[in-house]
């Protein structure tokens, strides 16, 4: 073993790190997130597969009788459903696991430039949304014979990449509130109503008045909606659904970040 | 602060609920020095640690590294970390987790002399989660010099190494602590602070109960081991002067005594047949027990 010397330099130019470093710093965090999931079968397969599956079944083999507009609505109603997965469970449950671990408390005492934890988590998360948005397209254009306009592509793209978001944060605040194996519980009996009660596995036409009616109280009702018009199935306005997911994401950020402060 | 001391406690208070954790405790780590924290469980080094790191912060009384608010990013570029249990990701490779964690550091130390260091150059490919417990505390140990720290903190680190793993991360702690590197390190292996440690500090239900190097420590308990195989009654001998304790254990007579030549002498007059005679002065972990078992005594006094 070889004894190192440490040149003495001055305590101040020890602890600055240039800006070049810093960014790096950053980038790191996101590479490692991004493998760490990629190389886990049982946090990829289920996002993935969940939706396609379901997709295949009740959107294309099961839609054939009803004509090809069930394919496209089912295309974004089932882009939302997985959209969401990445969000509450890559965000919500890993970060309650992972203050279980004492992986946080590691990270916290580390040097790791602020927020790198949880950006890094953010773009896997986008990556994850990103890559079921894609596969369902796949199936759309592919086996369904669904006809989509190259901006309707990437319009309903960027909803999926995007519209991660609002549940990254909610599933944020879920991780702060749980430690541990009961997180991925707790979110599951999130995630499986509210993708019922907004519509996304039955149409919202189709269900009980008094469901339709509370809708609009999910947020994945609002990102269904900027998802229906995104293969133009939708002609409102979408500012008030995309205020909506802002301010819920805002609202869940706050609230998560508040309690990440007090209790780590 | 004075200018050798990278990281202190200054009356720290912290409390959970009705448990006072640490009760005013004054500690200073001073530049290269390795200083070893002991205590039994729920003593309060775990707590000391968590302030000097800024994971919690004191009700009372100020922590500091190196002069700054532990929370302080450019305060932590100049620390290491190892932590008494920590998952990491476990589908990254070991050469993946020490890189990520070098990219946090302004200068950090090379990725092979790391990896020679700590011991895990034949570990690099290897996945972190597919290690035994013993290579997964040298990854973190690698982590935690990694960054070619000022002052390192290791909490437990050699649990759950076999001996070789352990002799191994002592010589490496040498090895920091040569190049100017300051260590505090808490155990419960005391045989570890006593080969290591210029410094000890034993820490009893969140209060400083000695301070000193460690042979500070053993003069404070002056005691003396004697060990020998004699038919002489244990508890006859335990009423004579000096004799602190004597017992029968595994046919053998151990006594512990302040005074030991004049025992040995009486010893040897009693019982002309006695054989096997062993003296011996006592070692730090006899010293710990005599301190913390003082406490205990005065708390059920008062």
């Amino acid at each position: 073993m070889n004894a190192v010397t440490i040149p003495a330099t001055p305590s101040a130019a020890v602890s600055a790190m240039p800006l070049r470093r810093v960014l790096g710093a950053y980038l790191a965090e996101a590479r490692s997130e991004c493998l760490r999931y990629l190389r886990a079968p049982g946090f990829m397969l289920p996002i993935v597969l969940f939706p396609t599956l379901f997709y295949l079944m009740f959107g294309i083999a099961m839609g054939k009788s009803e004509g090809p507009d069930i394919a496209r609505y089912l295309l974004a109603s089932y882009g939302v459903f997985g959209v969401m997965s990445p969000g509450l469970f890559g965000f919500g449950a890993s970060l309650a696991i992972e203050r279980d671990g004492g992986l946080l408390t590691l990270k916290r005492a580390l040097p790791m430039p602020p927020g790198a934890y949880l950006l890094g988590k953010m773009l896997m998360a986008m990556g994850a949304a990103a890559l079921v948005i894609l596969l369902l397209l796949g199936l759309a254009l592919g086996v369904a014979h669904v006809v989509l306009a190259p901006a309707q592509v990437a319009a309903l793209l960027a909803t999926g990449v995007l519209g991660v978001l609002p549940f990254c944060a909610m599933g944020m605040f879920v991780g702060t509130l749980i430690k541990g194996q009961g997180a991925p519980g707790l979110l599951n009996l999130i995630y499986l109503p509210m993708s019922f009660l907004s519509g996304l596995w039955i149409p919202l036409p189709m269900l009980p008045k008094a469901l339709q009616q509370i809708a609009p109280v999910w947020p994945s009702y609002h990102l269904d909606r900027l998802a229906l018009a995104a293969v133009g199935m939708e002609q409102g306005a979408a500012w008030p659904h995309l205020l909506v997911l802002l301010g819920f994401s805002a609202v869940f950020l706050a609230l998560a970040t508040r309690r990440l402060r007090r209790f780590g | 602060m004075n200018e050798t001391t990278v990281a202190r406690l200054a009356a720290a208070v912290k409390r959970y609920g009705p448990l006072t954790a640490l009760d005013g405790v004054d500690l200073a780590v001073r530049r290269g020095e390795l200083l070893a924290l002991l205590g039994p469980n729920g003593a309060g080094k775990s707590t000391s640690i968590g302030l000097l790191l800024g994971l919690i912060r004191p009700d009372a009384g100020r922590a500091q590294l190196f002069g700054l608010d532990p929370q302080r990013i450019e305060a932590r570029r100049r620390i290491g970390v190892m932590l008494q249990s920590a998952n990491l990701p476990a589908t990254l490779r070991v050469g993946e987790l020490l890189r990520l964690t070098m990219s946090y550091y302004p200068n950090p130390r090379g990725f092979d002399e790391t990896a020679t260091l700590a011991g895990i150059a034949d570990l690099l490919l290897r996945p972190y989660g597919k290690l035994s417990g013993g290579q997964q505390r040298r990854v973190q140990f690698a982590l935690a010099l990694c960054g070619r720290p000022e002052l390192l903190f290791l909490d437990e680190p050699t649990v759950s190494m076999d001996i070789d793993a352990r002799q191994k991360l002592w010589a490496a702690m040498r090895a920091l602590v040569a190049e100017g590197c300051a260590v505090v390190l808490t155990t419960h292996y005391l045989e570890e602070a006593e080969a290591l440690a210029q410094r000890v500090v034993v820490l009893d239900k969140g209060r400083v109960l000695s301070e000193g190097s460690v042979d500070d420590l053993r003069k404070r308990v002056a005691l003396t081991r004697i060990r020998c195989v004699s038919d002489l009654d244990a508890d006859a001998i335990a009423t004579w002067p000096n004799v602190a304790t004597a017992v029968r254990e595994d046919g053998h007579l151990r006594i512990a005594t302040a005074q030991a030549e004049a025992v040995v002498r009486r010893l040897l007059d009693a019982d002309p047949a006695l054989a096997e005679l062993e003296v011996q002065r006592a070692g730090l972990a006899e010293a710990f027990t005599e301190l913390t078992r003082e406490t205990v005594a005065e708390q059920e006094a008062a």
